[in-house]
This record gives C-alpha cells, sequence and structure tokens, in this order.
C-alpha cells in the first residue's frame, strides 16, 4: 500500500513537469500579452489538478495492470516455440501465414487501446460538440479504432515479411488522397487529426513491445532496424477508416433520401 | 450534492466501457490462445482500478480546464487582433510541449543507438547524446512551426488537404533521398508528438479561433492542428538524417 502511494506521487510528480512548460506558456501569454484575468480561474486550476491527478492514476494503473501482461504476451506469441509448438519444429524457412496468431492479437490490441486513448476521447468529446452531435464520440472512436486495429495488424505482418516500410506509407498516401476528393468537406481535417491522436500514453508502449518483440524474433529481422514503423502505420490507417465512415454515412443518407 | 454523485457514477461507468475491449482481449489470449494463468491477479485489479479512476478524473478536468481555457485565449487572441503574438504563441505551446515529451525523449535515444550501430555517428556515450538532442530539438521545432502554419490556416481559412497533400509529397521525396535507417524513427516520430495533454488544448485552441473569426466554420477549419503536428517531425527528422 506504502510503496503504491509512493509510486503515485512519484509518478505525479513527473507529470507536474510535463505539463509545466505549457502551464508557463499559457499563464505567460495570459499575463504579459493578453494581459488580462482568466475567466474562471478557480474552476481552470481546479481542472488542471484533474488532469494532472487522472493521468498520473491512468499511468500508474496501466503500469500495475495492462503493461507487464501486454509485454508478456507480446514476447509470449512472438516466441518460435509457441508458434511451432515446440524448440526442434522450428523450419528452416518461415512462412507468413505462421503468425497468424501475431495478427490477430495486432489487430485487436490496436483496436482495444485505441478505444482506451484519452487524447481520442477528448477530440471526439470536442467533435460531438462542434459538430452538435452528427458526429457521435462512439462512432468517431470505433472509426478510428478500427483504422489502428488494421494499421497494427498490417504493420505486424510488414515486419514478419520484411518488406520496405515506405511503399505501404506511399501507398497509404494514395488512397488518403483520392478518398480526400470524394470525402464529405467537413471530416477531412478531422480525420487528418485522428492519426496523431491515436499514438499516446496507451497504445505506444504496447504496440512498440510488439514491434521489438517481432523484429527480435523473426529471423533476419533486426530489432534495429525493423522495431520502428509500427506507430506510423497505427497513425496512417485511422485517417482512411475516418473518412470511409464519413463517406458511408453520406452514402446512406442519400439513400434514404432518394427512397 | 445527490446529483453530483450520480454523476461520479456515470462517468465511472463510462470510464470502464472504455477499457473492456482491452479486458476481453487480453482475457481471450491468455486463456484461448497461450492457456496461461493471468499472473498477479490482485495487481491487476487494483491497476484496473486506478486507470477507471484515472481517466474519469481526465475527463472531468478536461471539461471544466484544459476545454475552456484553449478557448478562452483562442478568443482572446482574436479580439486582440495581433497576428505576430497569435503566431508566437503557437510556436512556444508547439515547442514548448514536444521538447520534454517522454515518449519523444525515449524515441531519440532510440533513434541514437540506431545510428551509432549503423556507423552515421561514432559510437561513444557523448556523440549519441548530442545526437538525441539534436534530434528532439529538430522536432519540437518542426511542431512548433506545424502549429504556426495550422493557425495561419485557420486564419486565413485555407483548405487543409492542400498543405496535407504537399506535406506527404515532402515525405515522399525526403524518403528517396534519406538514409534508410532513419526512415522507420521518421515516420514514427509523426505520432509520438502529440501527448495526451497537448492534443485537447490544441484542438480546442483551434476550434476556439475558427469559431471566433468571422467566415470560419468550427466543423470544417477548426480541427487540422494535430495533422500539421504529427507531419512536420517526419519530414524534419529526415532532413536530421541526411544533414548528419
Amino acid at each position: 500500500m506504502i510503496e503504491l502511494i509512493q509510486k503515485i506521487a512519484s509518478v505525479t510528480l513527473s507529470t507536474v513537469f510535463d505539463v509545466l512548460p505549457i502551464a508557463v506558456i499559457i499563464f505567460g501569454f495570459q499575463l504579459f500579452v493578453i494581459r488580462k484575468k482568466i475567466p474562471h480561474l478557480k474552476q481552470v486550476l481546479q481542472g488542471f489538478v484533474y488532469v494532472l491527478l487522472g493521468l498520473s492514476f491512468f499511468l500508474v494503473g496501466l503500469e500495475m495492470a495492462l503493461f507487464p501482461v501486454g509485454e508478456l504476451m507480446a514476447t509470449q506469441l512472438t516466441d518460435p516455440e509457441f508458434i511451432y509448438g515446440s524448440l526442434e519444429a522450428i523450419p528452416e524457412f518461415f512462412h507468413w501465414s505462421d503468425y497468424k496468431w501475431v495478427y490477430i492479437f495486432a489487430a485487436t490490441i490496436g483496436f482495444s487501446t485505441t478505444i482506451a486513448e484519452p487524447a481520442l476521447l477528448a477530440v471526439a468529446i470536442k467533435a460531438r460538440d462542434v459538430s452538435g452531435g452528427a458526429i457521435s464520440v462512439w462512432g468517431l472512436r470505433s472509426a478510428v479504432a478500427i483504422g489502428a486495429g488494421i494499421g497494427v495488424a498490417l504493420g505486424t505482418y510488414r515486419v514478419v515479411s520484411g518488406t520496405p516500410l515506405h511503399y505501404y506509407i506511399i501507398a497509404g498516401y494514395v488512397v488518403v488522397m483520392i478518398q480526400t476528393v470524394f470525402a464529405p468537406k467537413m471530416i477531412i481535417a478531422l480525420a487528418y487529426d485522428s492519426g496523431g491522436v491515436t499514438t499516446s500514453t496507451v497504445t505506444v508502449p504496447l504496440v512498440t513491445a510488439l514491434g521489438l518483440g517481432l523484429a527480435s524474433t523473426v529471423p533476419g529481422r533486426s530489432a534495429l532496424l525493423d522495431g520502428f514503423g509500427l506507430i506510423a502505420f497505427t497513425c496512417l490507417f485511422p485517417i482512411i477508416t475516418v473518412m470511409a465512415y464519413a463517406q458511408l454515412s453520406q452514402w446512406r443518407a442519400k439513400r434514404n433520401g432518394s427512397k | 450534492m445527490k446529483n453530483n454523485i450520480i454523476n461520479i457514477f456515470k462517468s465511472l461507468s463510462d470510464s470502464l466501457k472504455d477499457l473492456y475491449p482491452i479486458i476481453l482481449v487480453i482475457a481471450f489470449f491468455q486463456i484461448f490462445v497461450l492457456q496461461q494463468p493471468i499472473p498477479n491477479l490482485s495487481e491487476i485489479l487494483i491497476g484496473t482500478f486506478l486507470v477507471v479512476v484515472g481517466l474519469t478524473l481526465f475527463v472531468q478536468g478536461l471539461k471544466i480546464g484544459l476545454f475552456p481555457i484553449g478557448e478562452a485565449m483562442a478568443y482572446a487572441f482574436a479580439r486582440k487582433g495581433s497576428l505576430f503574438w497569435l503566431l508566437t504563441f503557437s510556436f512556444a505551446l508547439g515547442f514548448g510541449t514536444t521538447v520534454a515529451e517522454p515518449a519523444l525523449i525515449a524515441v531519440a535515444a532510440k533513434a541514437a543507438n540506431v545510428a551509432a550501430t549503423a556507423g552515421a555517428i561514432v559510437d561513444t556515450e557523448e556523440s549519441r547524446s548530442s545526437y538525441a538532442n539534436g534530434l528532439r530539438f529538430t522536432v519540437a521545432l518542426s511542431v512548433g512551426i506545424a502549429l504556426v502554419i495550422g493557425v495561419l490556416r485557420i486564419i486565413r481559412g485555407w483548405p487543409i488537404q492542400y498543405l496535407i497533400i504537399t506535406g506527404y509529397i515532402g515525405v515522399v521525396i525526403m524518403t528517396a533521398f534519406a538514409p534508410n535507417e532513419i526512415i522507420g524513427i521518421a515516420y514514427d516520430s509523426g505520432g509520438v508528438t502529440t501527448s495526451t495533454i497537448t492534443v485537447p488544448l490544441v484542438t480546442a485552441l483551434g476550434v476556439g479561433l475558427a469559431s471566433s473569426i468571422k467566415g470560419r466554420n468550427p466543423m470544417v477549419d477548426g480541427f487540422g492542428l494535430i495533422a500539421f503536428a504529427s507531419l512536420t517531425p517526419m519530414i524534419f527528422v529526415m532532413g536530421y538524417g541526411m544533414i548528419l
């Protein structure tokens, strides 16, 4: 118990240091440039304290509950002994489909950690308020999470197959460009944004562990060179699925309207 | 008081809903695929409880703290009418929040390892840490510039897609020339720059600006700042890899 309190205290302290530059910039500009009192100062400060404490609890909880299990699972699933049943059965040449559980794990863990991502929740709340409810919190989050799931799964396939990263990314860009032409105008900026928000507190550590685990166990891959790139996949595919979600809603609205 | 308690319970159960997909995935793989018991069950339960409480507090804090201050500053800058100060603020916000970002510090250290192993820099403690620091400042600079461009875009009402697609083309061109071992790190660095505290603040700033300027639509023009902040680091990091 004492250990837990100590841990929360030390994480809170380091979160304070993360927030410090932001607070200095905001209050500095308020004081010296805008020179006006901050509206509802007490409430805003209370909000900052909530955010600080909330984030610290969240991080300590993740470190206790999710990260050890997630990382352990990532290593177990990529372990050749698990994939081939026993150490003797490891074949000289492997087929990409040997790693099928890894892809499924990647897709589901990408999806579920993105749903829990606080930054995405923040953007989804804002999008709902601004769109007057047309974009629902769960609709946007599911669309982004599906994209992240596809992204992580494809990213693990890339590590296993050893194909160059930039082919996938450039192909993804081409799809994004084509969709941009056809997607409803009001979703475009939000879709572009949703790429960046998927990868923060929850997703990055787990996805990184998965990538490094894979790159260090798949024959012929190096953890240093092939371990990177999963985050990039996780950022790219939500853009595509969010635009697809908007296109689908538009198409359905049109079809219902023409009936 | 009674309402307050009901509200707290409602947001707690919302947070729990956010977590149950993770719990399902982990339980399924542990029980059916790996067929192993879940280690340290009590620790996991305490941890999950902390995560739920933390998420609930965070969302409350967003609503009463981060969102209002971001919007209030956007309105104040719009009323003041000084473009110079608004852009200075945007740059400071982008640079200041990124340079201290723990995820970025971790990625920069890894990148320095890669560069040392690949022989791009001398493999000593000193040259590695100077490489990592250089990378960090490069990314922070690029995020600062990204927010400046993004805020200018909101004010002028430029359509976002032309700017982003230009950025994509920039990434593709840089990929052709950048050293191979930096490409993966560069692509990843786009995603790690936008932290959980920066995102709500920057979103509120963008939406606040777009709704306080005449002729801008907060939905079409207000979003997009994060997109710039995750695109420019890719270009800048590849540039960094080419110069060094």
